[in-house]
């Protein structure tokens, strides 16, 4: 069977249920600007990245990397919730490939969070946070699909190992905040411990907010190119990853 | 009674038809651990049978389920669908069947309409045939008003009817239903049936339901298989399954028991069982209505007070009884379906 039929069902799915939950997308969306007007202008009185780099425009390419993290993260382990409430096996008893399901389900997280991070980037834009060039932003968007596809297909992996709901709490302490704290998306990594410097550099989000970074006109510290290959590596080995947890699940 | 099961042609049928048996099953078997849910069970259902998976909680029908859905492999045995092997031909089997889960399987945040759409659309129905299906079957379970609120607003009823319309969205050869009037008030239970003889009168669809509910099975089925731990005890049409009991059931209730009674009744002709327990005896016997002067005579005779007497026709539950021993009892629910869940859990570590 023609697999994007599919693809594109689950795709709308997500879409779908996107658009219809205002709420969920508000409350989605109020964590990140909460953390770029608040600690942008609290911290911003005192701390300077450099002579001109003011903290709002260094944590700004940050804040699009935490809102993507989070969002593909929680729509990637919503299989969980699909596994608790049932409507799961309604799709696996279905007669599509497991491949499909995932493609369709990560195609359309990875839009719904693009949506979201889109509307911050605009936002920045228009508020000067970032600064415009057409080459610049293209190359964001790039970066943005990366970094949202890798973690919904590593949302996905660690839902379909997970039995139940009551892990994602231990994920959230775990994985999501970690990685997020150990990104450099609210403070440079310089200056760090070298065991705290060791997570940092393993930490995948690390490479995709200084490539923001750098894509915006912001201060860099990688090649951009070590950015795309370390995150382009993830992205492949979290889709690997997922896909294999991903068929073996049992509804 | 006629125990063969009818071949229906009325309306339109799948495209393109399957030989019968339908389904077969051979030895087929699945172990959780030490946990053995279905024993060596082969079984052979045709086209078009209403067919009845008749057993306490935990007994395996959902295993069979399962296995025949495609969605847990089997550990022993063989079993195939319209003639294909459920687990090497899963895509075959997948499009020819269709499924109604025992727990909710909706998506509780689309709308009824956008539930069978997305069915429609997995099972790759174009856009017309998704709006014709959607109407259909939307107005064969009563839910066209509702069509466009979403689910999570639905009662259990409602739920359950949208799945059972969704069930047949894409025309399925056949449809699974497991406990399909499971927690549902009696009102509801007895609409959902009208529905369930519908399908099959409409559509030809053979139809495999799984209950706890006697009167479920003797209401609708064609034939019933007995399950007790996995292992089919009887199978036959639900007329039949009341006759092998031999006749009526007279019950009476009594201050004691006169030895002698137990064996008088014995030797009657019109009497094929008896047992007694703690001033309760419960006869079985051809023509009941009949007999019961004999009881009263027999009782006097012997001294005997008798403070209450029936006389009824068996049902399943009483063929289950016979057959093992104990009654059919919601209890037992919990424990062999913890021990799989908590089996596969550790075996995924």
């Amino acid at each position: 069977m023609n697999a994007w039929p599919a693809i594109y069902t689950l795709w709308l799915r997500e879409v779908k249920r996107f658009i219809r939950n205002r709420s969920r997308l508000i409350g989605s969306m109020a964590l990140p600007v909460l953390f770029l007007v608040v600690l942008g202008s609290g911290f911003g009185g005192f701390f300077r990245y450099r002579n001109d780099v003011s903290y709002i425009e260094f944590i700004g390419p940050g804040i699009i990397g935490m809102t993507l993290l989070f969002s593909s993260m929680f729509g990637g382990m919503n299989v969980l919730w699909d596994k608790q409430f049932g409507f799961l096996k309604e799709i696996l008893v279905a007669p599509v490939g497991r491949m499909a399901i995932m493609t369709g389900k990560t195609a359309g997280t990875v839009t719904t969070s693009m949506v979201r991070a889109l509307v911050l980037l605009v936002a920045m834009l228009a508020g000067g946070v970032v600064k415009f060039h057409v080459a610049g932003l293209l190359l964001t968007l790039v970066f943005m699909c990366l970094i949202s596809a890798a973690f919904v297909s590593l949302g996905i992996a660690l839902a379909s190992w997970m039995t139940d709901i009551h892990g994602f709490q231990l994920i959230m302490n775990f994985v999501i905040m970690p990685v997020f704290f150990l990104s450099g998306a609210l403070f440079p990594l310089e200056n760090l411990p070298w065991w705290l410097n060791i997570l940092t550099l393993i930490n995948p989000l690390t490479y995709g907010v200084d490539g923001i970074r750098f894509a915006l006109g912001g201060p860099y510290r990688f090649h951009p190119l070590l950015d795309l290959a370390i995150l382009s590596g993830f992205w492949f080995i979290t889709t690997l990853v997922g896909a294999f947890m991903f068929r073996r699940m049992y509804a | 009674m006629n125990n063969t099961p009818t071949l229906l042609n009325s309306g339109p049928l799948p495209h393109e038809s399957c030989a019968s048996p339908i389904i077969v099953t051979q030895r087929l078997t699945k172990s959780f651990g030490d946990l053995v849910a279905l024993d060596e069970l082969s079984l052979e259902i045709a086209t078009g049978e209403l067919f009845g998976l008749l057993g306490p909680n935990g007994a395996g029908k959902t295993t069979l389920i399962s296995i025949l859905a495609t969605i847990l492999p089997a550990t022993l045995g063989k079993a195939s669908v319209c003639g294909y092997d459920v687990w090497h031909d899963q895509a075959a089997v997948r499009r020819s069947i269709g499924i109604v889960f025992q727990d909710p399987s909706l998506d509780d945040e689309l709308t009824g309409q956008e539930n069978l759409d997305f069915h429609g659309r997995l099972y790759g129905l174009d856009a017309r045939t998704r709006a014709v299906r959607i109407d259909e079957v939307l107005n064969l379970v009563d839910l066209q008003d509702r069509r466009r609120d979403l689910v999570k607003t639905y009662s259990g009823g409602m739920r359950r009817r949208l799945e059972i319309a969704r069930g047949l969205m894409h025309r399925p050869k056949v449809l699974f239903l497991d406990e399909p009037t499971l927690g549902l008030d009696p009102q509801t239970r007895r609409k959902i049936w009208n529905y369930i003889r519908g399908l099959k009168e409409s559509y030809g669809t053979t139809i495999i339901l799984t209950t706890h509910y006697m009167d479920e099975a003797d209401q609708l089925c064609s034939r019933v298989a007995i399950i007790d731990h996995g292992k089919i005890v009887a199978m036959e049409s639900p007329a039949n399954l009341k006759a092998s009991l031999g006749g009526d059931l007279v019950e009476l209730e009594t201050s004691e028991i006169h030895p002698e009674f137990g064996e008088t009744m014995r030797n009657s002709d019109q009497v094929t069982h008896v047992s007694a327990q703690d001033g309760h005896v419960v006869l079985t016997v051809t023509n009941g209505e009949s007999f019961i002067p004999r009881v009263f005579e027999t009782a006097q005779s012997l001294g005997m007070e008798i403070s209450s007497v029936s006389v009824r026709k068996p049902n399943l539950e009483d063929v289950f009884i016979k057959l093992t021993g104990r009654e059919i009892r919601e209890e037992t629910v919990a424990e062999p379906k913890e021990r799989i869940r908590l089996y596969m859990w550790r075996r995924r570590k």
